[in-house]
């Protein structure tokens, strides 16, 4: 009986990937793919995306093991203003990041004025905003990991004469790495796939902010089937940044 | 709750007797004219003008609603190759309506409405001093222009080959709403627009108008759409963009006159 919604649910991921191989003229494919604009764009989403999940582990871990661990109060409500950027509208993310950061942002301005760093148009505009919206795959995988194991283990080791440091080196990181390594995947594949945030706050071009989304849409202004072809590249290295990776969580035996 | 719907009850009585009232007093037919909604494509940039002309087209025809998607040219191009019902397609651009055309979504043939030309949008007051295109390339000046993929791009790469002035933006947007977004938030210094836009912005911009803008002049063309569900409110609409009200409303935000 389960068998028709699971196919609906199925047919509703798989079937607009297959919509647009249909609509890939394959003849041009190659050509279209290795243009000078699309490989820019591969190369700069590679790039940031990558420098976005080394800053999400290292600001995220920390943020994960304070929500799982520490006592304060108001701590349910720090939790819920963390998951935020996952409900948000990228393009209010953005916003946000704009009058935080752009020139008449009050950091941004303070920036501008002290140290002539101007944010908005460039690649670390880009990486801002996606770590902006990557976060939050990396602390929620992580802290329900904290939560759900170590503890006890932890206990026994501090018992036994572990210090605190030992402890947090031998016990607690090898029984996170799972967790950290899905978060970090899946923080990886979220800014592969940033678009709103990036375009409303970054700007747009080539080769400095343009990632491989911002590309498509470019592209889908005046040449659909390049526009196709390099939305097909992207489907592809975000399948294989999934299958090779292949977070433990995803495969649900976290 | 029954409070709410009481009030509703109230608002739609009132409603109604107002349109039949004034149906009424126009004296066009006895009978209360059927609703209808006449559903219009139109480029991101005839959004005020538009708008306006919608108050006066429904003021016009009793029971008419006039419904508009607005968005880039190309975008609405595609949507209604894809199958997008709709009445009436007014584009920023002939590059775009030869598209539909080619795409075999127009019936008839499109007729410009109205023209449009570039300006450079600054702040309020004009605090970097521009006064020619080319100093566009000042060092250290943030230009935001719009991507060679939309019209506005188009008319930019344009002027800069007339001129042999070479703009390096910081960004290319992809419509003429966002560059004067990012000049009215202050993270560009100048942005290449339409006149119309800057001149939409209220206070919020100043511009600098530049003489090689000639050089780059858009027609915005209109046709009504093939199978269209209102194919005759479309035409009416159509005619009244054309005629002396049209007219009115499109030059009041710097729309130029297409010569005939």
């Amino acid at each position: 009986m389960l068998w028709v919604p699971a196919g609906l649910a199925l047919a509703l991921v798989v079937l607009p990937v297959v919509g647009l191989l249909v609509r890939t003229d394959l003849g041009r494919l190659p050509s279209l793919i290795v243009s000078e604009s699309s490989l820019a764009a591969l190369r700069l989403s590679v790039e940031t995306a990558a420098l976005s999940t080394v800053g999400c582990v290292l600001l995220g871990v920390p943020l994960a093991v304070v929500l799982a661990r520490s006592t304060v109060p108001g701590l349910r409500v720090l939790r819920a203003i963390v998951l935020l950027p996952l409900v948000l509208p990228p393009v209010v993310g953005g916003l946000a990041l704009l009058y935080l950061l752009g020139r008449k942002g009050f950091l941004g301005y303070l920036l501008d004025v002290t140290l002539g760093v101007t944010v908005p148009f460039t690649t670390s505009a880009v990486v801002i905003a996606q770590i902006f919206v990557a976060m939050p795959f990396l602390v929620v995988s992580l802290e329900g990991a904290l939560r759900n194991a170590g503890d006890s283990y932890e206990q026994v080791a501090a018992t036994l004469g572990a210090k605190p440091w030992t402890v947090f080196r031998r016990v607690t990181v090898p029984l996170l790495l799972p967790a950290l390594g899905s978060g970090a995947v899946l923080s990886f594949a979220r800014s592969l796939g940033e678009f709103g945030a990036t375009i409303t706050f970054a700007g747009s071009l080539e080769g400095v902010t343009r990632t491989l989304p911002l590309e498509v849409y470019t592209q889908a202004e005046s040449d659909i089937d390049s526009a196709v072809a390099v939305a097909l590249l992207l489907v592809v290295v975000a399948l294989v940044v999934i299958v090779v990776a292949r977070p433990r969580a995803l495969e649900g035996r976290a | 709750m029954k409070k709410v719907l009481a009030t509703l009850a109230g608002v739609a009585l009132l409603v109604t007797g107002c349109s039949s009232g004034s149906s009424g007093s126009t004296g066009g037919s006895s009978s209360a004219p059927q609703a209808k909604t006449l559903t219009v494509y139109a480029a991101a940039s005839l959004t005020e003008s538009f708008n306006a002309l919608k108050t006066e087209f429904e003021a016009a025809h009793p029971g008419v609603t006039v419904k508009y998607s607005f968005g880039g040219s190309s975008t609405l191009v595609q949507q209604l190759t894809n199958g997008a019902k709709a009445d009436v397609f007014a584009s920023a651009d002939q590059a775009n309506m030869d598209k539909a055309v080619q795409g075999g979504v127009i019936q008839g043939a499109p007729t410009v409405f109205a023209t449009n030309k570039l300006t450079i949008a600054v702040a309020p007051g004009n605090p970097k001093a521009l006064k020619t295109f080319a100093d566009l390339t000042g060092s250290g000046l943030k230009v935001v222009v719009c991507a060679a993929q939309v019209p506005c791009g188009s008319a930019t790469q344009k002027v800069e080959k007339n001129t042999g002035v070479t703009i390096k933006p910081v960004s290319e947007e992809q419509d003429v709403k966002q560059v004067l977004t990012k000049v009215e938030s202050g993270d560009a210094d100048a942005g290449l627009v339409y006149v119309t836009d800057a001149n939409t912005a209220g206070g919020k911009v100043a511009q600098v108008d530049f003489p090689e803008s000639a050089q780059a002049i858009n027609n915005y063309p209109i046709a009504v759409v093939k199978d269209a569900p209102e194919a005759d409110l479309a035409q009416q609409f159509e005619q009244f963009v054309l005629g002396a009200q049209g007219k009115q409303e499109l030059t009041k935000v710097g729309f130029g006159t297409p010569a005939l």
